[in-house]
C-alpha cells in the first residue's frame, strides 16, 4: 500500500524532504504506526522522529490523533505544534 | 464567508467594508496580528490551512449569529510591523461579533497549519508553540 507523507517547518529541515511516497509494510495501520516505522529508518528520521519530539500529524489535511487509521492512498503529514495567527 | 491565505498585505477598511453591506448587520468586530520586533517567514499546508479555517468559520457560526465573516493569512517573509492576520466578523450586536471574532483567532493559534521562522541576530530559529496558546483554545470547551 502506498502513501504520500508530507513534512513541514524544523522537521522538514532534519529529514530534508518535504514528501516522499511511501510503500508501507503490512500491519502499519494507524499515524503512530508510521511515525514508529519512520524513526526506525535511522539516521535523520530517527532524530526527527523521536519519541521527545513534539509532534502533530493530519491525514488527508485534518489534524488527527496518533491513533487514527492510515490507509493506502492516504496523504499523511508531520510537523511541529502550529505557530501562526 | 471569505478565507484567504496569500503573500499580499490587506486593507482593513476594504475586508469591512466588503462584508458591511448588508443592513441588518449592526456590529463588526475585527483583529490585525501584527509581526512583533523580529523579521520572519511564514510556511503553511496549502489546501489544509484553508480547509482548517474555514472548519474553524463553520464552528463560529454553529455557535454565534455570524453573518459575515473575513479570515486572511498571510506567509512568506514578513518584517516587523507588517500585518499577518486579519479576523473580521460580522453580526447583528457586538457580542456575537466579539466572541466569534475572539474564537476564530484563539483557535487558529492552534489549529491552523502555519509555522513562523525568525530571523535573529543570532541566527533562524522556529518559534515554538505556546501553552497559553492550547489554553487560550480550551477554555470554550
Amino acid at each position: 500500500m502506498k502513501i504520500k507523507v508530507l513534512y513541514f517547518a524544523s522537521l522538514r529541515e532534519k529529514i530534508g524532504k518535504d514528501a516522499e511516497d511511501i510503500e508501507l509494510p503490512a500491519g502499519i495501520a494507524t499515524v503512530a504506526a508510521l511515525r514508529s516505522h519512520l524513526r526506525a529508518r535511522g539516521g535523520s528520521y530517527e532524530a526527527a522522529f523521536a519519541e521527545k519530539s513534539l509532534l502533530r500529524s493530519a491525514v488527508n489535511q485534518d489534524m488527527v490523533q496518533p491513533a487514527a487509521a492510515v490507509k493506502a492512498g492516504d496523504e499523511v503529514a508531520f510537523f511541529p505544534p502550529v505557530t501562526g495567527g | 464567508m471569505k478565507v484567504s491565505v496569500q503573500t499580499e498585505d490587506f486593507d482593513l477598511g476594504v475586508e469591512v467594508r466588503d462584508i458591511s453591506k448588508n443592513p441588518k448587520i449592526g456590529a463588526v468586530a475585527s483583529f490585525i496580528g501584527l509581526v512583533r520586533d523580529v523579521p520572519m517567514t511564514l510556511e503553511h499546508y496549502p489546501g489544509m490551512t484553508e480547509r482548517a479555517i474555514a472548519k474553524i468559520v463553520e464552528e463560529a457560526r454553529g455557535r454565534w449569529q455570524v453573518m459575515d465573516c473575513t479570515v486572511i493569512h498571510r506567509y512568506g517573509a514578513l518584517q516587523p510591523n507588517d500585518q499577518i492576520v486579519l479576523v473580521a466578523v460580522a453580526s447583528a450586536h457586538r457580542g456575537d461579533a466579539f466572541a466569534a471574532c475572539e474564537f476564530i483567532m484563539d483557535f487558529l493559534k492552534t489549529q491552523a497549519p502555519f509555522w513562523k521562522k525568525e530571523q535573529t541576530a543570532e541566527g533562524a530559529r522556529w518559534v515554538e508553540a505556546k501553552a497559553t496558546d492550547d489554553q487560550a483554545a480550551e477554555r470554550w470547551k
